[in-house]
């Protein structure tokens, strides 16, 4: 098809001037762009308060969308059950038989536990949530990881919080609105956390990728003790993240590290839990006067 | 202008009515607007998958109707876009703008198109606004290696005639003669 003839400027001034006009306001829109990114760059935070504005504007429609995300992964969840519920059912009876005999061990090994750390004079403050909420979109074409989180500061919710779910870590309040807030999450290469693997404590750092899985860096260098199947939960060091949350599985091994999987899908989750950001217990006073007691 | 293209382009033409004025010239921008925001909602991705759907619709209206978005939309659309897309702020604006004046100054210098041409020119766009999107967002702190957008390259492009359809289906509904005339 030929462009379509009044697109060309003609003998009219008047229409030449439009067509000026309307060049110049397009060479100027990418003008106006250019200065926004640098400032975007130089203070990221600047736009916080817009882009919460939106998000906070959009949150009942995602909401509902998020609802409807829900039902349809129920309903083929229930499809799919239905054609082998018999054999399932067999099979969680038995797993029921076995789980509930190492709940009992279990709850002794916590009675157990506590008692010791009583004896140690250790206090441990309870994980508290803050509110549990939807997740209701995300950043699904960018190739930066940002979700919405359907509370904001009307519950309670501060930047800096960890979000998690069931299954795992999921992330961390970024920004906070009035009835939503920005999560960062886990798998964004922004994101770095401070892990240490579930048997035996092997220190690490967990940095997203980007595309779904997870970088493992080792903290101390040599040969790498990882194993494919090992479980990672967050150590704790530094604060922010409390120690013992579930994270990732490893999957890939590296020449210095590991590449791992996240274990909380965070569209397989339909509400997530916003932690208290934790902070580390405070180390013990130091001696001033230079004596040390001697016992 | 408007019900000249209208009865043009509309088989089934009722007498005495009009497309509706605000539909004509709104719905092109609302679909944007839209295909900036909704994408979000249905999966909470970990990965780039999503083809940037604002984008592509922007880019549908423009190759299917020149002229009818005027090159200035880029930035209304591109800071709506921008709340949204999680990229740093201004980006969109910037490279919505550049890709209207990139699509003038094209069409100008080739005068006859094609399904192919249109779809090349797309094809080029698009490549070129995804790895712009990964540069800025990089330099923003991220550090997300290219293969990271490989898949949603792929979908994007692959999909962009699909989009074309929806587009000119759009197109059927702006110019739906609604409003009867006296």
């Amino acid at each position: 098809m030929a462009p379509p003839v009044n697109r060309r400027s003609s003998y009219s001034r008047r229409a030449q001037y439009t067509t000026f006009l309307s060049y110049t306001a397009g060479v100027l829109g990418a003008v106006v762009g250019l200065a926004l990114v640098v400032i975007s760059l130089v203070n990221p935070e600047f736009f916080s308060t817009l882009r919460g504005l939106a998000d906070d504007a959009t949150e009942p429609a995602a909401q509902v969308s998020a609802g409807g995300r829900d039902l349809g992964r129920d309903a083929w969840a229930n499809l799919s059950g239905f054609f082998h519920s018999g054999s399932e059912h067999a099979r969680i009876e038995r797993e029921l038989g076995e789980a509930k005999v190492r709940l009992v061990e279990a709850k002794a090994a916590m009675a157990e536990n506590k008692r010791l750390k009583d004896l140690m004079g250790l206090s441990e403050q309870d994980g508290g949530a803050v509110t549990y909420a939807r997740l209701t979109a995300s950043t699904s074409a960018s190739s930066r990881r940002y979700a919405t989180l359907g509370a904001g500061r009307d519950r309670n919710v501060t930047s800096g919080m960890p979000v998690r779910s069931q299954m795992g870590l999921v992330g961390r309040v970024l920004e906070v609105g009035s009835s939503s807030a920005r999560v960062l999450l886990v798998t964004d290469s922004e994101s770095v956390v401070p892990v240490r693997r579930a048997a035996d404590g092997v220190p690490a750092f967990a940095q997203g990728n980007g595309d779904g899985t997870l970088r493992i860096r080792l903290i101390n260098l040599g040969i790498n003790p990882l194993k494919k199947g090992d479980v990672l939960v967050t150590s704790g060091s530094g604060g922010l993240y409390r120690p013992g949350t579930p994270m990732a599985i490893v999957t890939d091994l590296i020449r210095d590290g590991a590449i791992a999987r996240v274990l909380s899908n965070p569209s397989d989750t339909d509400y997530v839990m916003v932690e208290k950001s934790w902070a580390p217990p405070a180390p013990p006073p130091p001696a001033n006067d230079g004596t040390v007691k001697k016992r | 202008m408007f019900q000249r293209i209208a009865s043009r382009s509309t088989s089934r033409q009722r007498i005495n009515h009009a497309p509706s004025r605000i539909l004509a010239r709104g719905f092109p921008w609302l679909t944007i607007m839209l295909g900036s925001v909704v994408p979000g909602w249905f999966l909470i991705a970990s990965a780039p998958v999503m083809p940037p759907l604002g984008f592509l619709i922007y880019l549908g209206w423009r190759q299917l109707r020149p002229g009818l978005l005027p090159i200035w939309a880029g930035l209304p659309l591109g800071l709506f876009d921008d709340l949204f897309s999680g990229q740093p702020f201004g980006c969109a604006v910037l490279l919505w703008s550049v890709t209207a004046i990139v699509l003038e100054i094209v069409e100008l210098r080739l005068p006859w198109r094609n399904f192919v041409t249109e779809w090349l020119m797309a094809m080029g766009l698009i490549v070129a606004y995804i790895f712009l999107c990964l540069a800025f967002a990089n330099i923003a702190g991220a550090s997300s290696p290219i293969r990271v957008i490989v898949p949603q390259v792929v979908i994007s492009v692959l999909s962009y005639p699909l989009v074309g359809r929806v587009v000119a289906m759009f197109d059927r509904i702006r110019l739906a003669p609604i409003v009867l005339l006296r």
